[in-house]
Order: C-alpha cells, then structure tokens, then sequence
C-alpha cells in the first residue's frame, strides 16, 4: 500500500459487493516471522563468532542464548500475531536483530576486564524484561487513542521521574540514575515516552487553536504566536523538563527533548517560523552553555580537536580513541573480538558501543546498523503518515522522532561530526532503562502501525 | 499535516547521509592516518599480540617469548642472554629494538612481506602473517669457548669462516641480559638507566661496535702492503731497519721491546714483532699503498651490515710520512674493530680473497619453508694466492716459534698475529691485548677458521712479545671448538 492513498478520503462503499471494495491488506505475520527468524540467526551467529575469534571455540552458552533470545522473539512475534495483526512486519524483526546484536557487542567487550565486569547478562535480563513489556502493551493496548486521555497523568510522572534523581547521588558528573535496591534506574529514558505522548496529545487537541490564532508580530502572519492559554501547558511542561535536565547535567537528553518538541509542534501546526526560531533558541542555548558550562566547553574542543591531547603528549583522549577504532574498522572490519575497542576504557559499553561496531563489523557493518534505524525511523513515519487520526499521526511521528534524534546525536558525537553528549545508542548500548523504554517504543509503534493498516470495519450490509 | 511529516523524513534522510559521509571520512579515507598514528596503541597491541620469531643457533632457538597477560601481550625472553646479546641485541616493548631483533624485525613481527601467502585473500582476512624464524651463523661451541675464555674481562671476540663469511662467534664482554628491557614499566626503565650509566658498558657491542687501536695486528697489513707492492720481496732477507728508528721528518725515536730487530729479515721482525722494522716499511711502502691494502681488508668502509652496521675501522687517508709509520704498526689515528682484524686473518687465511661476512644463513616461515638465504659473496680481493701464502707464512712463524706459541694446537696449522692496544689519557687505561689467527687443518691450504680477540689485560705492554698473553689462550679455545665440530654439510 502506498503512503499517499492513506490520506486520500475513505472510498465510498459501493452499495453492492460491499467486501470486494474494500482493499484486502496482506497482513504479513509470515514475513514477520521470518525475518524475526533470521534476526535472531543473526544474533546467535554474531555471539559464536565472538566465542570462536576469540578462543577458538563456540561460547558455551551459545546454544542457551539462542534458544532464550529465540522465545522472546516468538513470544513477541505471537501477541503482535494475536493482537495487532496488521501492524508493519518489520519493526519487530528489526528490534529484535539491534538488541541481539547489541548483546553479542556487550558480551564481546565484557571479554576485556579492563571494562569493569560483565555486563552482557544484566543486559539480557534487561531485554527481557523490555520484550515483557513490549508484550504487555501490544496485549493491553486495544487502541493508540486511549493513551491521549492519560496524557497528564503521564507527563506528571514523567515530571516526578525526572525530578527523582536530584535526590540521588551524582554518577559521573550527572544526576540521571536512581539507586534502590541495588538496581539502578535512568528515569529520563521512560519519561521521553511519556513526554511524547503528552506532546502528541496536547498539540492534537489543541492544533487549530495553535495554528490559526494567537496575535501577528510585526503584522506578519508568518511569525504570529498564539495565545498564551494554548501554548502556555505545553510551553510549561517543555521548560520544566528540559529546566530539570539542565540541572542534572544531562544535556543529551535535553538536546532530544528540545528537538522532539520542535519536531512535533512544527508537525502538528505547520509553521516553519516556529522551526527557524526553536533552532535559533537552540543554537543560542547551545552557545550559551558551550562557553559557560567547562564540562560542555571540553566537548565542544574535543570535537574541533579530537587529537589536541595527542599532540600535547598527554595521550589519546577518549574521542581520538574512538576515531582509532573506526579507522581501525575500515571497510570490512577486523571482524567481532578481534578489535581493540576496549582501549576507549570508560563508556565503551554504553556511549561509544558503537565504535565496537565500526571496529569490528568495519563501514559495512556500521551501515547495516544505520539501514537498520532508517527503516525503523522510516516505517514509524509512515504509519504516522497512513494514520488518520491526528493524536496517533503525532505520536507515530515524535516516537520515530526520538529514535532518529537519539541514533543520530550519539553517532555524530562518536564520529566526530557533532560534539559528543552522551546518549545510549538504542538498543545497542548497555542500560536496562534505555533498552526497556525502546521495547516500549517499538510496542507503541507496533500499535499505531497496525491502526493505520487495519482495513476500516466493513459497513453493514443496508 | 503528511506534508510536514514528509518533511521530517526528508530532514531525517538528509541526517542520514550526514552520519554515512563522516562515517566514510573516518573509516575510510582517515583510516590510514589514524593507524599509523603512534599513539595508537593498535601499532603495538598487534605486534605483541604473538609469540615473536624465534632467533637460533644451530637448531636451538636462544630466544623465546613469554604471555605476560597484559595489553602488550607477549614479551621477549632470552635464553643465555649475556652469552647472545651481541648477536640478538634486544627487543623491548619499550625501547625498541637492537641489532639483529632490529634489522631482522620486521622477519621476526610477522610484518614483512617476503612472509606473506597469499596477498589478496589475507588483505580480505586481515590474516596477521606468523613471524618467521632467523637462522644464525653462529657456532655455539666456539661462542661458549670465547665467553668463557673472555671471563667477565673487558674484550670482544670475532670469529669467522674464512671460505664463505659466515661469522661464527660474536662476543662482547662484560654483556648483559636484553630480557631485563624485554617488558614494560618501572622495573624495565630501571634496568635501562643502570645499564646505560654502567661504565663498563655492558651493552655495548664490541665485538662490531667498538674500534681499538689495532697495535701489532696491523702489521699483517703492513706486510701484505709490502709484498703487495713489491718492496719486499725475499722474507728472509734482510732489511735496512735502524733500530731505534727515527721518525721521517721529526725527532722522535722508535724503539723495540725486545732486541734483534736492527735489519732483521721481514719474517724476523714478523715474528717477534718489531716495531722499528714494520714502521719503516710502512713508510718506505707510503701512504697510497697502505691506504689500499687497508681498504682491500674492509678499513674505512662505513656501509657494512651483517646485517646489523658494523663501525667503521679507520685508517687516514692523508697522512706525513712519519704518521704513516706509526699507523703501520697499528697506532696513530688507526683503529679497528675485532670483526675487522677477524676480517684480516680471514682473508689471509682464505688465499687472499675476503669474504663478506654475516651474521643470518636463512630466514624460514612459520612453516619451516625457506624465505630468505644468504650465500656467500666475495667482498674484495685482499691480496694475491702468492701473498697470501707468503702472509701465512709470516703468521705461522709467529705460533711456532714467535710470540703467539700460546695458540698452537695440535693437529692443525695456526697462524696469527699479537698486539697491543693501549688506550686512555697518556696510555694510562689498563692496555688490551689482540691476538688474531685462523688455523686451517693439516694439509689444507685453506683456513677453517678466523678469530681475532681483544681483551682488557694489565699485562698487555710485555704480552705482545712474551707469549701472546691472555688474548692467544682464547683464540685458540674458539677455533678448538670450530675444528672439532664435524664439518657443515
């Protein structure tokens, strides 16, 4: 079906052969299945070959990972079958390669000591947790809609989320993790959901007001703000969240957060001066905090001059250290276990996972993974486009929002095109809430997916 | 609404392609820059990743390699360290490498490509070649008997096959253990520093490193020069030789230790080493004739490698006449090392022809095939068959009946030559004591064997006349232990 014929009006129902007018739509759970399938082959194949490079023999566990990661995956694969059976073949599929994939790298690099102990079973644990979830979701979410009505419940726990970790102790520098109980949370990561959620819901019931009223500027029409009853709620909960992670020092996610917000109020109004203005809000917030903030500052240099330190005989800073290993990855790779990722040291599993990638999986590797994201980005886009309704247009369209924004900041910052913020690469990196929080993102998108290629109830017979 | 969605697309699309062209930046087109960067530690982790090559005497490696468990995983160990030093040198993961662990490393890393099977498909693999084994030319047996003969003493000993180059002990003294450097971190720096401030040098390889004053060794040269040119002719005549002889065109008066050398025959003053008679000779002969027949014996060549560089043995090229006499008895400004008067007796030894010398016979892969063979090579002609005889003639006396009747063995024909190097402010360093000679066995006109010793010997000044002092004793140990060794097929 094509993206287009979604927006076009409903075709009239002919009075006669009511059934045969109306689209019979391919469902595709075999594909799905299939594909999951050959994901999780994938998988099982990426963590034998880390067992066999690195010590001449299949890890031991293999067979128990591939028939763990196999349940979940057709566990997945049979609520989506049972319960959202229209939704687009290859969101599950895709999840399920990206997180098998990022348990083979974490498992990898757990091989080296120096990276502080293992990682890889936590992180199994983490997913599955997260496949429980998406589950969860697939089976108790009838319709997308019903979460519009939830939309303040939601961001004000996702306010009280955020707020929490003030109250925690500092890890590395930022005030992001909840401790309890010897686990510990990233509350920012749930609260993106939440956050687009609220944002989806505001703006959809509030886009006309948003777009055709408020006072001109200069009598120009272009740049006319609306009143500050529409835009104040919205405005409030943006300043608040973003208010909070500036004091928690976690700026990546209030770079996303700005971009989501940006994104979705242009989506939902139209207006491209809103655009040009949040990017100019931007760049001056950026600025700001570039010369002001030491830590911010440091990485903007890094990024201008990944090899300063080099050069002062200090050694290879941890950005240089990551242009090494994709330099070292070239084209085909070295192949997984054979790299020297470990010598990125703190955050290799997390932030800079991905020059494990680069290292070993070499530019085509590295390819396959961001073909990968595309189409995940590109397939929430288009359910965003063949929905109808304007709440699950915006949701589709802010969730696919935060995967782009997310894969394209931390891979920017560790290949140097932008500086480095420190954000988890999705599913890929190690960190049971990011990974959790994207399962759920997959759900919702399994969810509006399968709303926008339902075929419509047929009418009845006169 | 779908028209700003399909906007989104296109910016996301566009971020895309953003993220692909840097990733081909850094992957691809800075790829080379970033690995050859020293501060990758790549570099290093690949090299000492393996096991290195292993370097062998005989059939017996003395080198081998030890799984630290750290980043640079494997580092060099050394069997009989002190013993080989002046042939391995060391290879340390931090600082570098010496002789042959350096000339030879790229054969014993594995990154040579004389190693590589099949280019292509390992470019595809990134299939790290394995390193390759270096075959010495050492003789273990004669380069025990020079070690142990050397005794901790300062003094090098080079021993050589006259017929084909092949160097067969190559040893300095006092030596040191190149596994201390092998490794990484404090410990090593330490040793290092110790080593380097050591006066005695330990690490110093004399035996190719360091020149002496070759004293009365020299006069093989001189003689040969002598013959060479025709001024001699008749060994048994007798010559006009003053004694003390005056220095041509000074005041200054050469005198003898021992006595007979006024006009004694060239054989004579061979001999018992006459001072007054060879410098006259070298006089008469001139600067251009023994400027010749020096570099005919390797003197002043700066680019031999065997391969490690061999220091260059000095013999000046514009000189007076009374310059040219002392250095004909081996002092001046003339120096050799002892590879160089190994050299000398070699080519005596060898009818006259100068073999080039070295040091690696062949280099195999990990799989025991051949990549690497050095044959032997002709270096220069030193002097003709008739000279050359009429040399061995000289040196031979010397064992029978002169000063070196300490190097005599039994069965076989010595020929050699004593000296004295004095050394320090005024002379006053304890002397060394040189002795050269090869020894071919009976019936054979070619030499076997060629050594040249240099040994720290407070006796040194009479030794030269009285016996062949310390030095002659240790020739003769090496070249015992190479005629006893069943011959090379």
């Amino acid at each position: 079906m094509s993206a287009t014929s979604a927006d076009a009006p409903p075709p009239q129902a002919a009075p006669v052969a009511a059934p045969a007018a109306v689209p019979v739509r391919a469902r595709r759970r075999g594909v799905e299945l299939s594909l999951t399938v050959a994901a999780v082959l994938v998988s099982v194949y990426g963590y034998a070959e880390v067992g066999l490079a690195t010590a001449g023999r299949v890890p031991p566990g293999a067979a128990g990972y591939g028939a763990g990661l196999a349940l979940l995956a057709v566990l997945a694969h049979l609520a989506v079958r049972a319960r959202a059976p229209y939704a687009d073949p290859l969101l599950l599929p895709i999840a399920v390669l990206l997180n098998g994939v990022g348990l083979v790298l974490i498992y990898r690099l757990d091989l080296a000591p120096v990276l502080g102990p293992r990682a890889a079973p936590a992180q199994l644990v983490w997913s599955t947790l997260g496949v429980a979830l998406f589950i969860a979701v697939v089976l108790a979410l009838d319709d997308h809609r019903v979460l519009a009505r939830y939309s303040y419940l939601g961001v004000t726990a996702a306010l009280a989320l955020m707020a929490a970790p003030i109250f925690f102790p500092a890890v590395n520098g930022a005030k992001i993790w909840i401790r309890f109980a010897g686990l510990s949370f990233q509350p920012g990561e749930f609260a993106k959901v939440l956050l687009a959620v609220f944002f989806a819901a505001y703006l959809s019931a509030n886009r006309a007001a948003l777009a055709y009223t408020g006072r001109k500027i200069l009598g120009l029409r272009l740049l006319q703000l609306p009143t500050g009853r529409v835009l104040g709620p919205v405005l409030t909960i943006w300043l608040l969240s973003v208010g909070l992670l500036v004091l928690e020092r976690d700026l990546g996610t209030s770079l996303l957060f700005f971009g989501l917000f940006v994104v979705m109020l242009y989506v939902a109004t139209g207006r491209t001066a809103w655009v040009a203005v949040g990017l100019l809000l931007s760049a001056a917030g950026a600025f700001a905090v570039g010369s002001l903030e030491p830590h911010v500052h440091g990485r903007v240099e890094d990024w201008l001059h990944p090899f300063a330190s080099v050069r002062a005989g200090l050694g290879p800073g941890q950005l240089a250290q990551s242009l090494y290993a994709f330099g070292d990855g070239a084209v085909l790779g070295t192949g997984l276990g054979q790299g020297h990722s470990e010598l990125i040291g703190f955050a290799a599993k997390s932030d800079f996972i991905l020059a494990t990638a680069g290292e070993e999986l070499g530019l085509a590797g590295l390819c396959a993974l961001l073909a990968l994201y595309a189409l995940l980005v590109a397939r929430g886009l288009r359910a965003g486009l063949a929905l109808r309704d304007p709440f699950g247009r915006l949701l589709a369209v802010g969730l696919a929002t935060i995967v782009a924004l997310q894969v394209f900041v931390i891979t920017g910052g560790v290949t140097d095109l932008i500086p480095l913020t420190g954000m988890a690469m999705p599913f890929l990196a190690q960190g049971g809430s990011s990974v959790v929080t994207n399962w759920i993102i997959v759900a919702l998108l399994i969810r509006v997916s399968d709303s926008a290629r339902r075929p419509p109830p047929p009418e009845d017979p006169p | 609404m779908t028209r700003c969605i399909r906007r989104c697309a296109a910016l996301t699309a566009l971020l895309l392609v953003a993220l692909l062209v840097n990733a081909v930046r850094v992957m691809v087109v800075e790829s080379g820059t970033y690995a050859k960067d020293p501060a990758n530690r790549r570099i290093a982790i690949a090299r000492y990743d393996r096991p290195r090559g292993g370097i062998l005497v005989g059939a017996r490696p003395v080198t081998g390699s030890r799984d630290t468990g750290g980043q640079l995983a494997y580092t060099r160990t050394y069997r009989d360290g002190p013993l080989y030093a002046p042939v391995t040198g060391f290879a340390s993961q931090t600082y570098g490498t010496s002789l042959l662990e350096g000339t030879e490393d790229g054969l014993l890393a594995g990154t040579s490509p004389q190693l590589a099977s099949v280019p292509l498909w390992s470019e595809i693999t990134r299939d790290r070649q394995r390193p390759g084994d270096v075959h010495t030319t050492i003789d273990a047996a004669a380069q025990q008997a020079a070690y142990a003969g050397l005794a901790g003493r300062r003094g090098a000993v080079a021993a050589l096959d006259p017929a084909t180059g092949r160097i067969l002990a190559l040893v300095s003294s006092p030596s040191y253990d190149p596994g201390l450097l092998a490794g990484t971190g404090p410990e090593v720096a330490e040793q290092w520093r110790r080593l380097n401030d050591d006066p005695a040098q330990p690490m110093l390889d004399r035996a190719i490193r360091q020149t002496y004053p070759p004293g009365s060794t020299f006069k093989v040269v001189t003689a040969a020069a002598a013959l060479e040119s025709g001024a001699v002719t008749d060994l048994g005549a007798p010559t006009r030789s003053p004694d003390p002889y005056r220095l041509p065109g000074t005041t200054w008066s050469l005198t003898n230790e021992g006595r007979g050398c006024a006009d004694a025959s060239v054989l004579d003053a061979f001999r018992v080493s006459c001072n007054t008679v060879f410098a006259k000779l070298g006089a008469d002969v001139g600067l251009a004739a023994m400027v010749r027949q020096a570099e005919a014996f390797g003197f002043n060549d700066t680019r031999l490698r065997i391969p490690p560089g061999v220091a260059k043995s000095n013999f000046d090229r514009t000189m007076s006449p009374d310059q040219v006499a002392l250095s004909s008895i081996g002092q001046f400004d003339t120096t050799a090392t002892p590879l160089q008067m190994a050299m000398v007796a070699a080519a005596v030894g060898n009818g006259g022809e100068l073999m080039r010398p070295y040091l690696v016979d062949r280099v195999t892969n990990h799989g025991g095939a051949v990549v690497q063979h050095t044959r032997p090579q002709p270096l220069h002609r030193a002097v003709s068959q008739g000279t050359a005889a009429r040399l061995r003639q000289l040196m031979e006396a010397v064992v029978s009946d002169g000063t070196g009747t300490n190097a005599a063995i039994p069965g076989a024909v010595v020929g050699g030559k004593t000296g004295t190097a004095q050394h320090g402010v005024g002379n006053k360093g304890t002397p060394y004591a040189w002795f050269i000679s090869y020894a071919r066995p009976l019936g054979s006109s070619r030499a076997s064997v060629a050594v040249a010793v240099v040994v720290e010997d407070a006796e040194a000044a009479r030794a030269d006349i009285s016996g062949g002092g310390s030095a002659a004793p240790i020739a003769r140990a090496v070249m015992q232990a190479v005629l006893a060794a069943p011959p090379r097929p």
